[in-house]
């Protein structure tokens, strides 16, 4: 029975070196993806049980952690006096013991929680003295004047507004509607976390997406015929003062399609108008053909140079805006308005304008103002303003900002006229799906002759107007509430 | 041939090999216990200061325990089974306080009081082993209950199904309910199993071998030797099925496995298991929802689907595997992570909670040390002479293996997932008191196999002395035996009656020979002509089934 016994004894070892094996597999070469991995929460259950820092806006928390009775020792709590959780929560996220962490609770995790680098020097003191190393504290750019005006102005109709300092690229506003409430999904009651956080993704109407920077993102419509007017005028081709033509209806090469203006007659006398007036009516029919006549190539590219095409952080990530390449000319006519295959985040078309506000010169967003240490309030860094490119000259910058300010004096855009303030501006009415009513946009900046803010505003079909709806009138006084909430203060 | 004069012959040799008589490393046993009881206190007091900056108060107390159930085994081996391998019940012990150490840091998490009960049951686990050794003086005599042993397993398999008696938890119906405790009947009916395979197959291995048609080269047992084994096999696996326990299952199936193949060494036993289990496993899958979930939750174990589905999925496991991830190579230290926040970190899922705070270090610690007690057992099986002891030795140690194996190759995602514990390590009183009862019953048969002949004095089965001797004195017990093989030799078929089967080829030869000093099967082995005793396929007459301890002068 000897031999036998061998072979078992083989099977036996094999057994261990499988053993010997896969433990070493989970324990050491595994072991980083693990860590790594999207389910797992235990690198955010250690964080809890640290003090993290405060998210501040102007201040005040809110983002923070109260000190509580049990196992995670503190409690993520969100939202503050007169700045509710789910005006920010686009921006803050959640931070919760189930569903990790989103927004900035997660981008700045690495501050938040005291394990970044950059607190290098706290945490060597901490292990001296013993105490447990502290998150540090981030304030955030966010005017809470702009936001709530924001948030307001929406009134609960799905859409988003984003508003930018054009000279710093500072994100003064960033709404996304539905908010949503991230308290219940921190709750360290597991069950109700975990529902909580189901709810928010199962829901229809998708409060999830930041839809200033993400989601399924917005064909731009008009607003986009500042990225063409930009387009012409690079091109050394045009001024504002040149006749294009602009008839009722714009016949398609190749096709039967037509295009036609949004009143259905022709724009300007005689079938000719100026870019400048193109732009103030938003006529449909002479900016279809400039842009094929600028080209696929010069489209591109114009739109590349104002961010399209490219996804960056600010920290938190933003969804590249899109458009489309090697269009055929029907295609690129209709591209030229902001339809087809163009699509943009609020964001994007925020810095649109702001790049014009700006003399020419596009800042990089940004939503981080200053890290703290939070307990001695020592700066830990700040980060400095940065051009993002230059789409444009600082000309056709003048140009344009003439154009749009002509847009509100008269134009499409007056919804928007603030009483004593230059205001320039476009709008957009976007279609996005057959017989959906069309997206309501805005884009603006004022005061024209010294910018302090550029919005942009998207409400989603149309809003509380529905089929009615149009850019200027529907998202128009929302862009208003926020640049007067920046420039009253 | 005539026995006497060979039995004279072999004398000569054979004293040469006494002169140089095992040792029986006694000291050594108690220096490694002593080594473990440390190392076990040590993990205690450890993880006070990992978890709460402060050494338990009642370590000295703890260590104390420990220390009395080490030395209370190292005495009873010393008095009982001088010859007893000398690393069993350091390795035991160790295992054992590792697993006290960390389910008590799991305590410290969950403010539960597992450890205590934990420590009870391996105090009580030790003194079953202690019995063993002080009550069962030879393991042969366990082969004269191999069907009450078989027909216990089935028993005690059948318990839980009882209403009233059997509960079911997390979706097994294994448990049975005595007063405020629950227990696994199936950790002591594997031992019961193997024992009754071992008794058994060492009776009808060569109706096995031998007998049966050959088809296509693979020679088939017949049909009514295997009839018993199949049904018995069919019955447990059965039965777990119904109880909805693969793991047991399958451990029960390969310990069914390993020892047909060591009775018969014909690897088409393998083949035709591994076919047989194949088969079982694929119809299972089909079948039963839970084994296909189980699957399920091992292939896509790390997708958010299988994470959140309940019931089934796969959150322990994964947070397992986390868990270990985060203990990487040297591990958080005892105390300082988070095992806690998987599901049963105390129980089936304490080898993760180890790797988590030990590393991959102390989990390599845990597997060498799993390792050295295989080896153990496995030498005691090669070592020992009768062939019911090495089929035993074989089935108890194989056990502990695949046990190992199911359970550790679950929790690190290398095969499914089934609900078995780690022996001596997890939390669980039926585990830990089977696996101890092992240690008693291989502690028992490395004694038997590395006594010397002389020392031979276990007064239950006959001892082949000098032919003087037996001449000079003949012992009640040496009388009774003699007894017994007259009349076998007067009426074989009486005997083989008497058992319900035939009897071992080898014993029948031997018995006709010379019945009145008939060695035992293995009698044509030189070495152990003077040691072994005679292997009767029949059982003995109650009288004789009786152990008579008084009988034999010591």
């Amino acid at each position: 029975m000897n031999n036998p016994l061998k072979h078992v004894a083989v099977v036996g070892f094999v057994m261990f070196a499988l053993l010997f094996g896969s433990t070493s597999f989970v324990q050491y070469f595994q072991a980083q993806a693990l860590r790594d991995h999207e389910l797992n929460t235990r690198t955010l259950v250690e964080e809890l049980s640290r003090e993290r820092g405060p998210i501040l806006v102007d201040g005040t928390p809110v983002a923070y952690s109260v000190p509580v009775d049990d196992t995670y020792e503190y409690q993520r709590t969100y939202g503050a006096d007169g700045m509710p959780a789910e005006v920010y929560a686009p921006v803050t996220g959640f931070f919760s013991i189930v569903s990790g962490a989103s927004g900035l609770e997660k981008t700045e995790n690495g501050l938040l929680a005291g394990t970044d680098d950059a607190l290098f020097y706290d945490k060597i003191s901490s292990i001296f003295t013993g105490s447990q190393p502290a998150g540090a504290a981030i304030e955030i750019t966010l005017d809470p004047e702009a936001q709530m005006a924001a948030w307001n102005a929406l009134g609960g109709q799905k859409g988003s507004v984003v508003a930018l300092d054009p000279k710093t690229g500072d994100v003064l506003a960033m709404v996304s509607s539905p908010g949503w409430n991230p308290n219940p999904i921190a709750s360290h009651d597991r069950d109700e976390a975990l529902n909580a956080y189901e709810r928010l993704i199962a829901d229809d109407d998708n409060p999830a997406y930041n839809r200033a920077i993400g989601g399924n993102l917005y064909p731009p419509g008009s607003t986009f015929k500042l990225v063409t007017a930009a387009a012409a005028l690079e091109s050394g081709e045009y001024t504002p003062d040149s006749q294009l033509s602009g008839p009722a209806t714009l016949d398609l090469p190749q096709t039967t399609a037509t295009i036609s203006n949004s009143g259905g007659g022709a724009c300007g006398s005689g079938g000719t108008v100026s870019l400048a007036d193109s732009l103030k009516n938003s006529c449909n029919t002479s900016f279809a053909d400039l842009g094929m006549t600028l080209g696929s190539d010069a489209m591109s590219e114009q739109a590349q140079k104002f961010g399209f095409g490219e996804s960056f952080d600010i920290p938190l990530q933003v969804s590249a805006s899109s458009f489309p390449s090697d269009t055929n000319p029907p295609q690129l006519a209709q591209s030229s308005l902001g339809q087809f295959e163009v699509r943009a985040t609020p964001l994007q078309m925020a810095m649109v304008s702001s790049a014009i506000a700006n003399g020419g010169s596009l800042m990089h967003p940004q939503l981080i103002d200053q890290v703290r240490n939070a307990r001695t309030l020592d700066l830990i860094s700040e980060p400095s303003p940065r051009e993002f490119s230059r789409p444009i000259s600082g000309d056709t910058a003048s140009a344009l900002t003439d154009m749009m300010v002509s847009v509100v004096d008269d134009g499409t855009g007056t919804a928007a006229q603030i009483p004593g303030v230059d205001v320039a501006a476009k709008t957009g009415t976007a279609q996005h799906a057959q017989g959906a009513a069309p997206h309501a946009w805005f884009t603006s900046f004022a005061p024209a002759d010294d910018p302090q803010v550029a919005v942009a505003v998207v409400v989603e079909s149309g809003g509380n107007a529905g089929s009615q709806a149009s850019g200027g009138r529907v998202a128009g006084p929302i862009a208003k509430a926020v640049m007067e909430a920046v420039i009253n203060e | 041939m005539t026995y006497a004069p060979a039995v004279a012959e072999q004398r000569a040799p054979d004293a040469a090999a006494r002169s140089q008589a095992p040792r029986p490393y006694r000291f050594a046993e108690l220096m490694l216990t002593a080594l473990a009881v440390v190392i076990s206190a040590g993990a205690y007091a450890l993880v006070g200061l990992g978890a709460e900056d402060t050494v338990p108060a009642n370590v000295y107390w703890y260590t104390g325990w420990l220390a009395a159930l080490g030395l209370g085994l190292h005495v009873l081996t010393w008095w009982r089974a001088k010859y007893a391998d000398p690393v069993l019940v350091p390795l035991a012990i160790l295992l054992n306080g590792i697993g006290l150490a960390m389910i008590y840091r799991i305590d410290l998490a969950t403010e539960s009081s597992t450890a205590t009960s934990q420590l009870v049951w391996m105090t009580l686990g030790s003194i079953l082993a202690g019995l063993v050794i002080v009550f069962l003086r030879d393991h042969r005599l366990l082969r004269r209950f191999t069907y009450t042993c078989g027909f216990a397993a089935l028993a005690f398999l059948l318990l839980p199904l009882v209403p009233g008696l059997g509960t079911t938890i997390n979706g097994a119906r294994i448990w049975i309910n005595v007063g405020p405790f629950s227990f696994q009947p199936g950790e002591i009916a594997k031992i019961l199993l193997a024992v009754f395979f071992a008794g058994y197959l060492v009776s009808f291995r060569d109706q096995l071998v031998l007998a049966g048609p050959k088809i296509l080269g693979i020679r088939f047992p017949r049909l009514r030797d295997l009839g018993p084994i199949i049904i018995a096999w069919v019955a447990s696996v059965g039965i777990l099925v119904l109880q909805r326990d693969l793991g047991t299952s399958l451990l029960f199936f390969g310990l069914f496995v390993a020892m047909l193949y060591v009775a018969t060494g014909k690897k088409t036993w393998i083949f035709l298991g591994l076919g047989m289990f194949a088969l079982g496993a694929f119809v299972a899958a089909q079948i039963f929802t839970h084994v296909q979930q189980r699957i399920d939750g091992w292939l896509g174990a790390l997708t958010r689907e299988e994470f959140e589905k309940t019931p089934g999925g796969s959150y322990q496991l994964v947070q397992g595997l986390f868990g270990m991830a985060s203990g990487g190579l040297t591990g958080t230290g005892l105390g300082e992570g988070r095992p806690s926040v998987v599901p049963y970190a105390e129980s089936d899922f304490i080898y993760a909670s180890l790797g988590e705070e030990l590393g991959m270090v102390g989990l390599f610690a845990i597997l060498m040390l799993y390792l050295i007690l295989f080896q153990r057992g496995m030498k005691i099986a090669s070592s020992v002479r009768d062939g019911f002891g090495k089929l035993l030795t074989v089935g108890l140690t194989f056990t502990i293996c695949l046990q190992c194996f199911i359970v550790i190759g679950g929790v690190t995602r290398l095969i499914p997932l089934t609900g078995l514990t780690t022996p001596f390590l997890a939390a669980g009183g039926s585990s830990l008191i089977g696996s101890w009862i092992i240690i008693g019953l291989l502690l028992r048969i490395s004694d038997y196999a590395r006594r010397p002949a002389e020392e031979f004095q276990t007064g239950v089965l006959t001892v082949l002395t000098d032919p003087e001797e037996r001449a000079g004195q003949r012992s009640p017990s040496r009388g009774l035996l003699g007894g017994l093989r007259n009349r076998d030799a007067a009426d074989p078929a009486g005997a083989e009656a008497a058992d319900g089967h035939p009897r071992d080829p080898e014993a029948e030869v031997a018995t006709t020979v010379h019945p009145a000093a008939a060695p035992g099967p293995e009698a044509d082995v030189a070495t152990t002509a003077h040691r072994t005793a005679p292997e009767h396929g029949a059982e003995p007459t109650p009288e004789h089934g009786e152990p008579e301890h008084g009988g034999d002068p010591r």
